[in-house]
């Protein structure tokens, strides 16, 4: 089976955002970055579906050339071949999706794996872009899959905590939510096995983006909380005030 | 708890290659994972966590810098010491473990083995699938192990064994030991020979020493071999000597010398965290003057550790290492990590006995890692006599 998993690298979760002087990008001081983490469940999907299946894991990442750093971790973890497609900006999806469905025209693939979001960007499209530009079915979401004669059953996670259940055959896309697998950890041989795999390398084939980014800027702060009293007196007010101002209960 | 940070004042990331921060924080991110989540109650009840054994097999750290043939990952010596530094910021008898698997059973082996041997345990061993422990010190000879009593004598194709050990960390987990045993007369350690004894050899029994006060979440036993007839293919061929056990002794000693900093950056990133939040006399024990004195020598010791630690795999990398620097690191960074983790103690005030804390498991456990791999007073003998040419042991 020759899979396909596209990964970003994103600031890590813990990373504290600030917008950079030009009010439209963050600041990148001080932030450390990681694979975006719902495409560790696609790796893990995909190291899987080798497991089960035999074939071959690549890796596909548009960044900047230091995202060999998130493509190398990908390979410890148990990916096989690895391509960059270099793009030293920050991209909207539609300029990422497009130059990835570039490259994956002529990169074989039965499965195309994603994470079901980014963590930095979280528009929960590249995916699905991907899939229309490629004219392949796709499932977004998933939190179960089973692979067989050349289709999937995948499950996926819809509005209100309700299942879906779909049939769809390969080559198709897929994006990985968090329940689908518990995703492995690179270990000593992997790491050494990344050192020694070549990233390839090329120019990304990407379009103008499609979404201008006017301003960044932080949620505004929380008001301080009110303290209404001490002690049992105070549970009235409390009850009064969460049910009249809060109106919660 | 905060998440565990460790301190970098000089950028000694710099100095590392992406790979070896990989390795550190993979090796980090697994002792948050499978140790510390277990570890207050394996220490409490005394217990070594088995369940990591397969964990660290997998993990691929056992026995990580010898060569891949073998099943191993191959590492430079830094990396090799930076996950001795990781597992022990979880816990020295963590550490101990995978010390005594890899520099004290997979090394000889490997450095002293036929290639049968070779073939047959370091795959096994390097995949946690047979676990072993190294036997060296008995009830009267720890400092002086040239003077064990425990003899093998040749008998066809087979040696038997006969004596005691002592003090054998994995002991009673193991399914094989290196085992060291004189050839020839009581007053010749010329002729101390390794031997791989295996788990359920008539004669051969283990028996675990418990009521320890450190080192709790590690297996300690003694040795039994009484007539052990252990085949001629299980001798390792290429030792002869207390040269034999002596270099693995340098191999562990050098995991050591990075295993006690990561103790050491535990004790320290509690010690700090915990000052900056605990109020005494109306503010943050950390605003306290003799609080920042104390916080500042343990930074101060901490670094200057690193930078031994690191030189000394760059030195053992280029073949350059000398067991005499192998011997001042271990001594060196042992000694700060037990004192910065008692200073850690003490800046906890009552908390800081509370196994929660971790700072006084890392206390008594340094304790152990002080004795055992040399003493101090034996490594500055060894020093010593490195200066000035003259022996002071006897
Ligand atoms: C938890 C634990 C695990 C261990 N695991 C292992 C293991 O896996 N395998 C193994 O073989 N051994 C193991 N050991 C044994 C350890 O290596 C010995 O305890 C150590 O070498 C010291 O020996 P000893 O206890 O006999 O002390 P001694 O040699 O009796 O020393 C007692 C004191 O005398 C001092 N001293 C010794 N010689 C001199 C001198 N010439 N001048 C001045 N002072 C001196 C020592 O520094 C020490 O303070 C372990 C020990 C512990 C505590
Ligand atoms: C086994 C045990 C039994 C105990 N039994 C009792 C008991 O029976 N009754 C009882 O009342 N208490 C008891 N205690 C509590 C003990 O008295 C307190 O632990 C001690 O007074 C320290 O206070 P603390 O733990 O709140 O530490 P903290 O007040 O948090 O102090 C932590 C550290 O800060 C240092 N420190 C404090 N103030 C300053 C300052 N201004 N500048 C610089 N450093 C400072 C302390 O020396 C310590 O190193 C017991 C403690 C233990 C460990």
């Amino acid at each position: 089976m020759e899979i396909v998993v596209c990964i970003r690298r994103a600031p890590t979760t813990d990373a504290r955002i600030k917008p950079a002087a030009d009010g439209k990008n963050y600041e990148p001081a001080g932030i450390n970055y990681d694979i975006s983490e719902y495409d560790k469940f696609a790796i893990e999907a995909a190291i899987q579906l080798k497991e089960k299946h035999t074939g071959k894991v690549t890796v596909l990442c548009m960044g900047s050339k230091e995202a060999t750093k998130e493509v190398r971790t990908a390979i410890a973890m148990g990916c096989d071949a690895a391509e960059l497609l270099v793009d030293e900006a920050f991209r909207d999806s539609w300029a990422t999706a497009s130059a990835l469905a570039a490259r994956l025209k002529s990169l074989p693939h039965d499965i195309v794996l994603f994470g079901w979001n980014s963590v930095d960007n979280q528009s929960a499209s590249t995916g699905q872009m991907v899939a229309e530009l490629l004219g392949l079915p796709s499932v977004s979401v998933a939190v179960s899959m089973e692979v067989a004669d050349g289709a999937a059953q995948i499950e996926r996670l819809a509005a209100g905590g309700k299942r879906e259940k779909y049939y769809i055959k390969l080559p198709a896309v897929v994006t990985c939510q968090k329940g689908l697998n518990k995703y492995r950890s690179p270990n000593m041989k992997g790491i050494m096995a990344a050192k020694k795999t070549v990233v390839a390398e090329t120019p990304a084939n990407a379009p103008a983006d499609g979404v201008a980014v006017l301003r960044l800027q932080p949620p505004p702060p929380r008001a301080d909380g009110k303290i209404v009293g001490k002690g049992a007196d105070a549970v009235n007010e409390l009850v009064r005030l969460l049910r009249e101002e809060a109106k919660v209960i | 708890m905060a998440k565990y940070e460790s301190p970098d004042f000089f950028n000694l990331d710099e100095l590392l290659s992406e790979d070896d921060r990989n390795v550190r924080d993979t090796v980090r991110d697994f002792v948050d994972d499978n140790v510390m989540p277990i570890i207050e109650d394996c220490y409490e009840k005394g217990e070594f966590p088995k369940a990591i054994i397969p964990k660290l097999g997998e993990l691929g750290v056992l026995g990580a810098n010898l060569p891949e043939e073998f099943g191993c990952a191959g590492m430079n010596n830094v990396a090799y010491g930076l996950i001795n530094q990781e597992l022990e910021r979880g816990d020295s008898g963590v550490r101990s473990f995978a010390s005594v698997q890899s520099a004290l059973v997979m090394y000889p082996i490997y450095a002293y083995g036929s290639d049968d041997q070779k073939k047959k345990w370091l795959p096994e061993l390097a995949a946690a699938r047979i676990i072993g422990c190294f036997g060296l010190t008995e009830p009267d000879f720890g400092s002086n192990p040239s003077g064990m009593i425990t003899r093998a004598k040749k008998d066809g194709k087979e040696w038997v064994l006969n004596g005691a050990k002592m003090w054998i960390t994995n002991g009673n987990l193991s399914d094989i030991g290196v085992v060291w045993a004189k050839t020839g007369d009581s007053d010749d350690p010329k002729s101390i020979r390794g031997f791989v004894v295996e788990k359920g050899m008539p004669g051969y029994d283990v028996r675990e020493q418990k009521k320890k006060l450190s080192l709790r979440a590690s297996n300690t036993s003694e040795l039994f071999f009484t007539d052990v007839r252990v085949p001629e293919e299980n001798m390792l061929p290429k030792a002869e000597g207390l040269k034999g056990p002596l270099g693995c002794l340098t191999q562990a000693r050098f995991g050591i010398a990075w295993g006690a900093l990561g103790a050491a950056m535990a004790c320290y990133d509690t010690a700090k965290n915990y000052a900056a939040e605990r109020i005494v006399f109306g503010k943050p024990l950390s605003a306290h003057q003799t609080t920042q004195h104390k916080l500042q020598k343990m930074l101060t010791e901490i670094t200057k550790g690193q930078l031994m630690a690191w030189r000394l795999a760059k030195l053992k990398d280029e073949g350059k290492m000398t067991h005499f620097q192998v011997s001042m690191s271990k001594m060196n960074n042992v000694g700060i990590a037990l004192e910065i983790a008692r200073v850690a103690r003490e800046m906890l005030g009552a908390n800081g006995i509370m196994l929660e804390y971790h700072v006084a498991r890392h206390m008594a456990n340094l304790e152990s890692v002080k004795t055992y791999e040399g003493t101090n007073d034996v490594h500055s003998l060894a020093i010593g006599q490195y200066i000035t040419g003259h022996s002071a042991f006897a």
